[in-house]
C-alpha cells in the first residue's frame, strides 16, 4: 500500500548561506495493508520529515513514493489534494484549525469533504468524539481554546472519522492519559484490522510493542548520524 | 480518485507590462473545478497585475485566459467581446474587491445590492428577489432586518459578507478575490475566513485568492503560487510551498512571519 523506493531529501537554505543539509539518504520500505510499521530513531533522526515526505508535506528530491498506485513525489497538488482526502489520513501532533468552528464540525469535516451527508458525518464524530472522553458540552466550542490532551483528542478523532486505507500518525498517544491511550490504541488495531497500512512514531515503547509488526531505524538512513550500526531497518519478529 | 480532467480556468503565458517596466511576465497555470488557489507575494510583486488581467480589468499584451464555459466549452476570454464578458461577469465569474465600496453601490439598500446582481441575469419578480436577498444576507450572517439600510451604515466587516453575498446569489463557478480580508481586524477576519471556507465547499467553488497574509491562504487555498518581480517564483500545494518552501524569496516570506 505504501512503498518508498531510493528516497533522498535535502533542505537548501537560501538565506542562510546557502547552506545544504542532507537529512534522509536513500530509503527504501513498503507496508502492507493491515500491518503496522514503527520509524525509530533519536530525536532529529529524521522521523518526522520522512513522514511529511509521505505526505507531501515536504518535498522529496529523489526516488518514488507510492501509495496505492500514485507516486506522491511526482503528482500535481490536486492529485495529491484527492489522495489525502480519500486514501491517506495523517494525525499531526498538532491540530491546526479555522477559528471558530465548533469541534463537532472539525472532527466531520474530512467527511463532508468527501460527500458525506451532515447528519451522518455528524453522527460519526460524535461517536468519536464521545469514545474519546471529550465531554459533550465541549463539542459546539472551538477546540482553539481546549487543553493539549483535549486539542490531540480532536486531532486523532478527525485523524479517525474517515477509514483511510494508509494513515500516517505522529506520537498520537503522547500526552494522553491511559483510559484515552487505551483508546488510541484500539483505534489503531481496528484501523489494521480494517486493512489500514499504517506507519507511526511512538516514544511510548509500549504502545509500539503492541500496535506495530515492524521497526524502522530512520537513523540509518540519517548522513552525519554514524553512531548507529549499519543494520538497516532492524526488524522485530511479528507477534501477533 | 476522483479528480476532474478538464480545468475549469487555462491561463497560459500572461504578461503585462508598463512602459519598461514589468507587470507579470509569463504566467500560466490551470484551475480545476473546485480547486482554490492563492497567490502571494510582496507589494508590487505583480499579483494584483495578474489578477486584473485574468478578469478583463486589464488587457494582457501576451497570454490566454480561457475559461470554460458553460454552453460553449473552453473559450479565451481575452479575445471575447466586451458583451459576453460582461456576461460572464454576471454570471459565472464573481469579483470580490478588497475595499467594499468598490464592489458596493454605496446609495442602495443592503437587499438592492444583492438583487441588483439577481436582476442582471433576468429576475423580475420583486418577491423573489428580495427572498432571496434576504436569504443570502442570513447566510453571511447579517440581520435580515437590516435589508432595506444602506450599506453606508454597515461596519466594515458586514460590508464586506455584504459584498461576497452581492457576488455569491448568482451561483457563480468561480470567484476572483483581492485582499478579502484586508483592512479588517482579526476577529472579524476569522468569521469572515470561516464563512467563505464554508461557501466554497458547500457551492463546490473555484476561487483565486489574492492576499499577502500567509496563515488566510493557509486555511483557504490548496495550492499557492508564489510572486516576485512579476514572475511565478514557486509553485505548488499550500502546505509544501509554506513548510517546505525551495525558492530564496519563498523562503524568506515564510521565515519572516512574526510568531503569535
Amino acid at each position: 500500500m505504501i512503498e518508498l523506493k531510493d528516497v533522498s531529501k535535502t533542505f537548501t537554505l537560501h538565506n542562510q548561506g546557502s547552506a545544504v543539509i542532507e537529512v534522509i539518504n536513500d530509503v527504501s520500505f513498503h507496508v502492507a495493508p493491515g500491518e503496522c510499521v514503527a520509524l525509530t530513531g533519536a530525536s532529529g533522526a529524521g522521523k518526522s520529515t520522512l513522514m511529511r515526505m509521505i505526505y507531501g508535506n515536504y518535498l522529496t528530491q529523489s526516488g518514488s513514493i507510492r501509495i496505492g498506485d500514485v507516486d506522491i513525489v511526482k503528482a500535481e497538488p490536486r492529485t495529491v489534494i484527492a489522495m489525502r482526502r480519500e486514501v491517506l489520513g495523517y494525525v499531526s501532533q498538532f491540530l491546526r484549525v479555522v477559528p471558530r468552528v465548533p469541534t463537532l464540525d472539525v472532527v466531520a469535516d474530512p467527511l463532508r469533504a468527501l460527500g458525506v451527508s451532515a447528519e451522518e458525518a455528524r453522527a460519526r464524530a460524535q461517536e468519536l468524539l464521545t469514545r474519546l472522553n471529550i465531554p459533550e458540552r465541549l463539542w459546539t466550542l472551538s477546540p482553539t481554546t481546549f487543553s493539549g490532551g483535549e486539542q490531540q483528542r480532536v486531532n486523532i478523532a478527525r485523524g479517525f472519522v474517515h477509514a483511510y486505507p494508509a494513515m500516517l500518525l505522529d506520537e498520537p498517544t503522547a500526552s494522553l492519559d491511559a483510559t484515552n491511550r487505551e483508546v488510541v490504541l484500539s483505534l489503531i488495531e481496528e484501523a489494521k484490522a480494517g486493512g489500514a497500512a499504517i506507519i507511526g512514531i511512538f516514544h511510548d515503547e509500549a504502545a509500539r510493542e503492541r500496535v506495530c509488526d515492524r521497526e524502522i531505524d530512520v537513523s540509518v538512513f540519517t548522513p552525519g548520524l554514524s553512531s548507529c550500526s549499519g543494520s538497516i531497518g532492524y526488524q522485530k519478529e511479528t507477534a501477533a | 480518485m476522483s479528480t476532474d480532467l478538464r480545468p475549469l480556468l487555462s491561463v497560459k503565458d500572461i504578461s503585462k507590462r508598463y512602459g519598461s517596466h514589468i507587470g507579470c511576465a509569463g504566467v500560466s497555470f490551470d484551475l480545476y473545478p473546485g480547486e482554490v488557489m492563492g497567490i502571494v507575494g510582496e507589494s508590487g510583486s505583480g499579483k494584483s497585475t495578474l489578477l486584473n488581467c485574468l478578469v478583463g480589468h486589464l488587457t494582457p499584451d501576451t497570454g490566454e485566459v480561457v475559461f470554460d464555459t458553460r454552453v460553449d466549452g473552453p473559450k479565451d476570454t481575452t479575445t471575447m467581446s466586451e458583451s459576453e464578458r460582461r456576461m460572464l461577469g454576471r454570471t459565472d465569474w464573481a469579483f470580490v474587491h478588497q475595499h467594499a465600496r468598490d464592489g458596493l453601490r454605496m446609495g442602495v439598500s443592503a437587499g438592492g445590492n444583492v438583487g441588483e446582481r439577481l436582476m442582471a441575469v433576468g429576475e423580475r419578480h420583486y418577491g423573489d428577489i428580495r427572498d432571496k436577498a434576504t436569504d443570502w444576507l442570513e447566510r453571511v450572517e447579517i440581520d435580515a432586518a437590516r435589508v432595506d439600510d444602506r450599506p453606508t451604515t454597515f461596519s466594515g466587516g458586514m460590508q464586506q459578507r455584504l459584498q461576497i453575498a452581492r457576488n455569491l446569489v448568482t451561483g457563480p463557478r468561480l470567484v476572483f478575490m483581492d485582499e478579502p480580508t484586508g483592512g479588517l481586524d482579526v476577529s472579524v477576519q476569522a468569521r469572515l475566513l470561516d464563512l467563505l471556507r464554508g461557501l466554497v465547499r458547500d457551492m463546490g467553488l473555484s476561487a483565486i485568492i489574492v492576499t499577502h497574509d500567509l496563515a488566510v491562504v493557509r486555511l483557504l487555498a490548496d495550492r499557492l503560487m508564489v510572486m516576485k518581480s512579476g514572475r511565478v517564483v514557486e509553485a505548488g500545494l499550500t502546505d509544501q510551498v509554506l513548510d517546505d518552501p525551495q525558492h530564496a524569496y519563498s523562503q524568506l516570506l515564510v521565515s519572516s512571519v512574526l510568531q503569535v
